[in-house]
């Protein structure tokens, strides 16, 4: 046999083997005998390929027995043998350890996802959830609880039962059950009120995913109740320049030596409603009263500047209604309704700024949109003058051209009953 | 003697002013029950003429370019004295003076005007018409708003399928690969300077020949007066005619100002090249019919492109209807018929698709 043909049968003889070896192993990474079984076994053992596909660790390329051990390449009892590693349903308790274990490892999640957090479990252990599982109460939420299980998938996908669109509901599942928070003794109505508020509305009819839901506040993994002093640091992750209004007004002192949580004392704290200017003061809808009375220094500083909002406010509405027949008449007033948004900034600064409790530094913002507005306003008049003007003139020319027309027709005539203005064609 | 006289004394001594104007003097018209549509083609001058006016004062201020476009047409319309006002009429006149002359043209058809020997008269105005779609188009872009910056931008792009040449001709036309303040300018060149040249030049020679030959009369009339000359009538021009015209621009100028006072020409906001397109781009309503059909043509015809099959059926029907009055006379009877059905279709076609594409969604 020529060497040319031995290396030829020995190349092919290699590319054979290779081929084998890597069809076996593709064949065990593909193969995975728990769904053989738990795809056909009733609930809650069930599991079925389509759940584990949908799940972000199998798409990953983990399998059953990254959590429960065991050895999926197997079959039957091999596979859950505890020489091959079974561990099987794992305790609630050891929930958060075991999936930490992989989680809280920063050089094994980054070979997957390099910008997911690590410190999950070491900010679970300081939550109240985290804090009761410690002391054997398996009743709280671990992570399966809110991320689910078999059928994971990334916060960020919108199905995810931990998408901010989601979360408030995934709480309320255990929250708003009484039965279930019983002995706990907490509130169950979190859920509801928070469902009528204005986050709830702005998350979900606008569908702002940056509006605030429960783990907003109370943090994901680390959820616990803010503190009396720490509510206003919460809201103001958001609300800046309320908060460092409100941190410069003499509220603030009172309110601590009050022992009243900040913010949520005017706006509560999972119904929180459109602000409205009826809340100053000491008239229906205030909140002022519920500490105020009615006549005292407080209660004329909120009337005034509530009287000081609604002119403002009254005027912007007015002038708008002026720019508005303006601009149906075709009047050109953009450069109006553009001063006009600079009116609304100023109404939105001025109620921003009512959190100093300063009725001179709201004053400045209110000056501000009213002057704005007036000339605005004026704008607006001088185009409805301007639109009064042209139509007089446009009836003015019309009477000229009428005038003109029956003149001419009037010429005509006479110069047309000389027959010799009209005459046969020559044949 | 009177200072009118004088000044015609003082003309005749220098010029001969009475033999300058004798032919205008024996200038008639025919004078039968379709002689209202021979004011279409006066108005229609009337029209261009009070464009040019209102063009001249709209110079004044205008200023062209992405940044000062909008801003100027915005300063004519608030800061100006009257600025509304001649910004509007010259925008409604626009319009006007385009479906007068497509009036014009249909009338001119359907009297078949066009014959031998008015070939030429008609070639003339077609090119006319052809150049006062041009000014629209090139005009629509000038005040740069939303509207008008992505209408231009489907229009550019559907004169870039034409084969071979198409885009050359976009490029041409945009002054780049996309619309910008250059395209502005160019379009601006050509509204106040190309295609003011050649209309006044064609619009010479268009009144010229119709002076030459004088006003067609419809073969049915022509043919019953010539059978009994008795009947035939005509009008002098002047003043008869020339005043009946003259009421009928007063008329014009009366709805002119109307709309302008009643309803202004919306300035819109300002062109955004980085926004996306609103919904709703459209063009002006004359490019309605081919806008319309182009989208409604399937994306391939054939092996061909849709909107190119479309352009390519458009330009022969451009071709063969300048053209008209040469193979007219090579139809008889039935193929005489057959280009009036051809108008009538025409006609009809063009309304309805005008219509449809203003259809609300």
């Amino acid at each position: 046999m020529a060497t040319s043909q031995i290396k030829g049968l020995a190349g092919a003889l290699f590319l054979l083997l290779g081929m084998a070896l890597c069809a076996n192993t593709a064949s065990a990474q593909a193969q995975n005998t728990c769904l053989d079984c738990h795809g056909a076994l009733d609930p809650p053992l069930q599991v079925t390929a389509e759940q584990f596909a949908s799940d972000i660790h199998a798409q990953k390329g983990l399998t059953c027995a990254g959590c429960h051990g065991g050895d999926p390449t197997k079959a039957d009892t091999d596979a859950m043998s505890k020489a091959a590693g079974f561990r099987g349903k794992v305790q609630r308790s050891q929930i958060p350890e075991l999936c930490g274990h992989c989680h809280s490892d920063g050089a094994y999640m980054r070979q997957y996802n390099p910008s997911l957090r690590t410190d999950q479990l070491a900010q679970y252990k300081t939550s109240v959830h985290g804090q009761r599982l410690a002391h054997g109460d398996t009743k709280v939420a671990v992570c399966i609880d809110c991320h689910g299980v078999h059928g994971l998938r990334p916060a960020s996908d919108a199905r995810s039962k931990v998408n901010p669109l989601n979360v408030a509901e995934t709480c309320s599942r255990c929250h708003s059950n009484a039965e279930y928070m019983k002995e706990y003794k907490i509130p169950t109505d979190q859920f509801a009120d928070y469902s009528k508020s204005v986050h709830h509305e702005a998350m979900v009819i606008r569908g702002d995913l940056s509006a605030p839901t429960c783990t907003t506040c109370h943090g994901n993994h680390g959820a616990a109740p803010p503190g009396v002093g720490s509510v206003k640091n919460v809201c103001a992750t958001c609300h800046v320049f309320q908060s460092q209004m409100f941190d410069k007004s003499s509220h603030k002192a009172a309110f601590q030596a009050a022992g009243l949580p900040g913010c949520v004392v005017c706006h509560s704290n999972h119904d929180v409603k459109h602000p409205s200017d009826v809340m100053l003061g000491t008239g229906p809808g205030s909140v002022c009263v519920r500490c105020h009375t009615p006549g005292d220094r407080c209660d004329r500083a909120t009337t005034a500047i509530h009287a000081d909002l609604t002119r403002l406010k009254d005027a912007i509405q007015e002038t708008d209604g002026v720019l508005a027949v303006a601009e149906s008449s075709g009047m050109e007033v953009s450069e109006s309704r553009l001063g006009q948004d600079q009116a609304r900034d100023s109404l939105t600064k001025a109620r921003v700024t009512i959190h100093s409790f300063r009725k001179e530094l709201v004053d400045q913002d209110i000056q501000a949109g009213l002057k704005i507005n007036a000339t605005d306003l004026q704008a607006g008049n001088n185009a409805l003058r301007e639109r009064t003007y042209r139509r007089v003139g446009l009836g003015i020319s019309v009477l000229a051209i009428l005038i003109v027309l029956l003149g001419l027709r009037a010429y005509l005539r006479l110069i047309e009953q000389n027959p010799k203005s009209e005459s046969h064609v020559e044949s | 003697m009177s200072l009118l006289a004088g000044a015609r004394d003082w003309l005749d001594e220098r010029f001969h002013w009475a033999e300058l104007i004798a032919p205008l003097k024996k200038k008639t018209v025919p004078l039968h029950k379709l002689s209202p549509w021979y004011f279409l083609g006066g108005i229609t001058l009337f029209l261009f003429m009070i464009q040019v006016c209102t063009g001249i004062l709209l110079l004044l201020y205008y200023r062209p370019g992405a940044n000062e476009s909008f801003e100027s047409v915005q300063y004519i319309m608030t800061r100006v004295q009257f600025g509304w006002l001649v910004r509007s009429i010259h925008s409604y006149a626009a319009n006007l003076m385009i479906l007068t002359a497509f009036a014009h043209m249909f009338s001119v058809v359907f009297l078949r005007a066009y014959r031998k020997p008015r070939e030429l008269t008609w070639v003339s105005g077609m090119l006319l018409l052809f150049l006062a779609m041009g000014f629209g188009f090139s005009g629509y872009l000038l005040p740069w708003n939303t509207l008008a910056f992505f209408a231009t931008k489907v229009g550019t792009e559907i004169a870039g399928q034409v084969p071979l040449i198409g885009h050359g001709i976009m490029v041409f036309l945009r002054g780049g690969e996309d619309v910008t303040g250059a395209t502005v300018t160019r379009f601006f060149g050509f509204h106040v300077a190309v295609l003011p040249l050649l209309t006044t030049l064609l619009v010479l020679v268009h009144l010229a020949l119709v002076q030459y030959f004088g006003m067609s009369v419809p073969p049915g009339v022509e043919a019953r007066w010539k059978a009994s000359p008795a009947e035939a009538r005509q009008m002098k021009f002047f003043p008869n005619f020339f005043l009946r015209e003259l009421m009928a621009w007063y008329i014009a100028l009366g709805v002119l100002g109307a709309l302008a006072a009643i309803l202004p020409w919306d300035l819109g906001t300002k062109a955004d090249p980085f926004a996306s397109a609103p919904a709703g781009i459209r063009p002006e309503w004359y490019f309605m019919f081919m806008f319309q059909t182009l989208k409604e043509i399937p994306a391939k015809v054939w092996f061909l492109d849709g909107e190119v099959v479309g352009i390519l059926v458009f330009g022969a029907a451009g071709a063969l209807w300048l053209l008209l009055p040469f193979f007219d006379p090579l139809a008889r009877g039935r193929g005489r018929k057959f280009i009036m059905g051809a108008a009538i279709f025409a006609l009809s076609y063009i309304i309805a698709m005008t219509l449809y594409g203003y259809k609300p969604n």
